[in-house]
């Protein structure tokens, strides 16, 4: 029987299987390749909080998704056309998913009664064998066998042998979309470099995977994703937390100072302080602290020090670091803070998406304590927006919050890296030596910015004192007086609103510039709504999309912008946090369009509802 | 620099601002002892840095012609450890009180501590909360009646030496406001140890707790119940020097001079000894109850052990060494890139 090979625009693959199964890695070598091919991707990993939860349940499903086109991509994909099920939870996690019509291939041996007990079918049911699944096509395949067959000589015991079953199936994806291995071996011969008898079997068995398609007559059916169009230029793939790590390493080298990363472990920031402590020979120092409050306690030393201080976390961290924030909006010190957000309230959902900290980063201090926040939007995004929350925080003396989330975090694009010749320079300077014989220092004169000087230990005549508690204006001393304290809740919020005047102006990003929808999103909905608005657009529907990445303050033209359309659509992954910023500040009657579910909005999602506005 | 420093007296580190603590508190004493000592020390004044908490004490920086932060309840710790991390040419000085430290900042400065940052901790012990007006702190000794405990506290109090000493403090030692020549000393030896110090200042707050430490202070009692240890000499304390402590395999044990025991025999301190020292942190008891020992004053333990800053500082002349100073473009552009034409 010969195979036919048909010509796809785009394919999106889910790896499922128990969290130790490797789909993680999977998932990301077949995207390398992808990418390295020329194919437009967009991933996204879906674990399960628990590193390795009990074996063949639902809880220890892990998913990794990945989109890869010929065409434009810019969402890992609504469903998927590809289901790789490793056992029967992660069939039944992941069947809603999959396309009518589309391809299961499952690990025959994850279906054994144990595992189907495990997966909680009902005793009996085996979904590959009582017709369900009619609606797809499944290919069943004993993945553990001809895994341990292809290494019975091998010498290594069952349970380290069963390690390699992801080969098998990395193998077998190559060859059902007729893609050259060529990158995964290389990595694999670098990530076991110690330890060559493991590379002999990962690589046997890998390729027994690509034989197992070539020679047995079950699959007649090939695929092929050309490249994709895309812009010209030099590209890498890259996550959002290791867009954000490298958007603060060339920070930190732009202005030449140091970097000062202050932390405490939390998912899903922790990946940004991983990548982070690699690169000690930029001279970054990580500091890993006792809690949240010292992260951002020992960041607000280094900052005073004339250092570029960042901390991360998550929401239930930066809950705990409300109070240091207040300190940094007090001291007017610069203060980049990363909210790596997901689901909450309180621990809520560590390892799943939301964006409902906004207003938390906006309110959430006591008192009256403005800061700038600004988002990003899509994985590589994560470097122009941690790059730029680093630009303002020195520039204008103040805490900056840089919000992105798990779903942007862990996803994966390709990225036309700049060079660092072409990045936006950021300018420092700190407050010179004075003599005796000079003016008496006042550290908290502003400039046109309104902006103090950033006046550091060690510097000759600027010896002062700053504090939590209010300052007189100029001198910086302690002042209880009623008319300085309104004076100052003023000065240092007219200073966050005069950031406007140093940022971009809000640009459409797709649609008409007037007319009757707008959607106006923010942060990580970007490929969802893109992908909806280029289909609803080539339907003949009039809207519009802009992205707002500069969240406090907004860009100067936004009301103006937002005047521009009928109705006012706000996408959000929470119940409406942006949408209240919005209203209050332009008394616009936008619409709320809001999902709570720890997962990103489809494009589906969003495109339903602009038919339904438009019809 | 030098011809700076050679002018530099007491006033040069005192500031514009009114002094705004109780008259009669002994913090007074404590700022004065600091201004007289900073001048000796050699560090040009741009080159010291105060940080502090919250509480009465955490005042002290806007009184230092120094850099300064005041910073909020207990962080001052974490603040200093960020601070010399990127700037360990700085002299940081922490000023904190019992509840700033050992209370709300109860982690940072355990942490503090077992890193070695290269700072000067000064606790001010006054066993209360003062600028709250006079709840018990968690260094206010059991039953003590208070604003907020009124049938007398339950709380069993820290004993901060042993609490340092148990965090790996490579320094402690314990004075008080009422000793300034005392005080001054350890000061310049806090200063001198390379590594976290943690100097405990027995000080008065008149108003809320008046009188907590006035066996240790006042000359009726102040002999027969302080032990003033320095390296290399006797434990000794009482009316003319007539009693010693002498170690009964580990138990300490009072004897008198005067009764026909020998100076000998006696307990000698060494503050390289971190068994002796943790024996000489348990010397604790209520000096109400019988048989109680001595309070101790002095340096209990001082060891060299790695600073924190110096260890990162290491690792990234490692790296650089290993792996050539970073190279923006390079990282960038990453392992694996593709070129659509």
């Amino acid at each position: 029987m010969s195979t036919t090979l048909e010509t796809k625009k785009n394919v999106a693959i889910m790896f499922a299987g128990d969290s130790g199964d490797g789909i993680q890695l999977t998932g990301t070598q077949f995207t390398d390749t992808a990418a390295l091919l020329g194919n437009d991707i967009s991933t996204f990993p879906n674990f399960p909080a628990e590193i390795r939860a009990p074996q063949g349940t639902l809880a220890g499903v892990s998913g990794y998704q990945l989109h890869f086109g010929s065409v434009e991509i810019f969402t890992p994909g609504d469903g998927c056309d590809v289901l790789v099920v490793m056992n029967a939870a992660a069939l039944k996690a992941n069947l809603k998913g999959l396309h009518t019509g589309g391809i299961i291939i499952a690990n025959t041996d994850g279906f054994d009664i144990k595992n189907l007990k495990l997966a909680k079918y009902p005793d009996g049911v085996n979904p590959l064998k009582d017709g369900s699944l009619e609606k797809f096509k499944v290919y069943e395949i004993d993945v553990t066998k001809m895994t341990r067959t292809a290494l019975a000589d091998s010498g290594m015991g069952t349970k380290e042998i069963d390690r390699s079953k992801n080969m098998f199936v990395l193998g077998f994806i190559y060859w059902m979309y007729n893609r050259d291995m060529s990158n995964s071996i290389a990595f694999l011969q670098e990530k076991f470099k110690k330890r060559p008898d493991l590379i002999e079997a990962n690589l046997k068995v890998l390729k027994a995977g690509y034989n197992y398609g070539e020679t047995t007559e079950t699959f007649n059916a090939r695929y092929e994703v050309k490249a994709a169009k895309m812009q010209k230029g030099e590209y890498r793939n890259i996550m959002g937390n290791q867009a954000a790590a490298l958007g603060l390493i060339a920070a930190a080298n732009k202005s030449n100072l140091g970097l000062f990363y202050g932390t405490y472990p939390i998912t899903p920031a922790s990946d940004i302080l991983h990548e982070l402590a690699k690169y000690k020979n930029f001279g970054i120092k990580t500091f890993q602290a006792e809690d949240e409050i010292a992260a951002v306690c020992s960041t607000i030393g280094a900052s005073f020090g004339g250092s570029l201080g960042v901390t991360a976390s998550s929401g239930p961290g930066i809950a705990l670091k409300g109070e240091a924030i207040g300190l940094a909006t007090m001291l007017e010190i610069p203060l980049v803070i990363c909210n790596i957000q997901r689901g909450g309230p309180s621990t809520g959902l560590p390892t799943k998406t939301e964006q409902a900290d906004l207003l938390q980063a906006m309110y959430g201090r006591n008192g009256e304590g403005p800061v700038a926040i600004i988002s990003a939007s899509t994985p590589s995004d994560c470097f122009d927006t941690a790059y730029e929350a680093c630009r303002i925080a020195v520039e204008h003396m103040t805490p900056v919050f840089f919000l992105s989330d798990g779903y942007i975090a862990n996803g994966s694009e390709p990225w036309i890296f700049p060079s660092a010749k072409d990045l936006k320079p950021i300018k420092v300077d700190y407050a010179k030596a004075r003599n005796p014989e000079d003016a008496k220092f006042l550290p908290y004169k502003r400039d046109e910015k309104l902006v103090r000087p950033w006046a550091i230990p060690g510097t000759q005549g600027l010896e002062h004192r700053v504090g939590g508690i209010e300052k007189e204006n100029e001198t910086g001393n302690i002042s209880y007086d009623p008319d300085n304290h309104e004076l100052m809740v003023n000065l240092r919020a007219q200073k966050i609103e005069r950031i406007a005047d140093y940022i971009p102006l809000q640009e459409i990003d797709n649609g008409p510039a007037k007319g009757k929808l707008l959607i106006l999103g923010w942060g990580s909905t970007y490929g969802s709504i893109k992908t909806a608005v280029i289909e609803a657009l080539s339907e003949g529907y009039e809207v519009a999309h802009a992205h707002v990445r500069y969240l406090n303050p907004f860009p100067k033209n936004l009301g103006q912008i937002l005047s521009n359309y009928d109705t006012v659509l706000m996408p959000e992954i929470n119940s409406g946090q942006l949408i209240k910023m919005v209203r209050d500040k332009y008394l616009i009657p936008a619409i709320g369009f809001n999902k709570v579910k720890g997962m990103p909005f489809t494009s589906t999602e969003i495109k339903n509802k602009i038919v339904e506005l438009l019809k | 620099m030098e011809t700076q420093q050679a002018t530099l007296s007491a006033k040069d580190f005192v500031t514009d601002q009114d002094v705004r603590w109780c008259p009669g508190c002994g913090d007074y004493s404590i700022l004065k002892q600091v201004q007289t000592v900073l001048p000796d020390l050699g560090i040009p004044r741009e080159n010291i840095v105060f940080v502090s908490g919250i509480g009465c004490s955490s005042r002290f920086p806007y009184y230092m012609e120094t850099f300064g932060m005041h910073s909020i309840h207990g962080r001052a710790a974490a603040v200093a450890s960020g601070l010399k991390a990127t700037r360990p040419e700085l002299s940081v000085w922490i000023v904190s009180g019992d509840g700033d430290s050992m209370s709300i900042g109860g982690n940072h400065l355990i942490h503090l501590l077992r890193r070695n940052f290269d700072v000067n901790l000064l606790i001010f012990n006054n066993e209360i909360y003062g600028l709250t007006k006079g709840q018990y702190s968690p260094a206010s000794p059991e039953g003590k009646i208070t604003k907020s405990s009124p049938m007398g506290s339950i709380d069993h109090p820290f004993n901060p030496a042993a609490l340092a000493l148990g965090a790996d403090a490579t320094f402690f030692a314990r004075s008080m406001d009422r000793d300034p020549i005392h005080l001054r000393e350890i000061l310049k030896r806090s200063n001198a140890h390379k590594g976290s110090s943690v100097v405990e200042i027995y000080q008065n707050c008149n108003v809320f707790n008046d009188g907590a430490f006035e066996v240790f202070t006042e000359k009726g009692t102040k002999k027969m119940e302080t032990l003033f240890v320095e390296t290399g000499k006797p434990l000794l304390f009482g009316e003319g020097q007539s009693k010693g402590i002498k170690l009964d395999g580990f138990t300490p044990r009072v004897v008198d001079l005067t009764s026909g025991e020998s100076a000998n025999d006696l307990w000698i301190h060494d503050e390289k000894d971190r068994v002796k020292a943790q024996i000489l942190s348990r010397f604790f008891d209520d000096p109400k109850k019988e048989n109680h020992l001595p309070r101790p004053f002095g340096i209990f333990y001082q060891e060299e052990r790695f600073c924190y800053e110096d260890a990162l500082n290491a690792q990234i002349n490692d790296a650089i060494k290993a792996k050539g100073k970073g190279d923006l473009d390079a990282l960038l552009r990453g392992k694996n890139t593709w070129t659509i034409n």
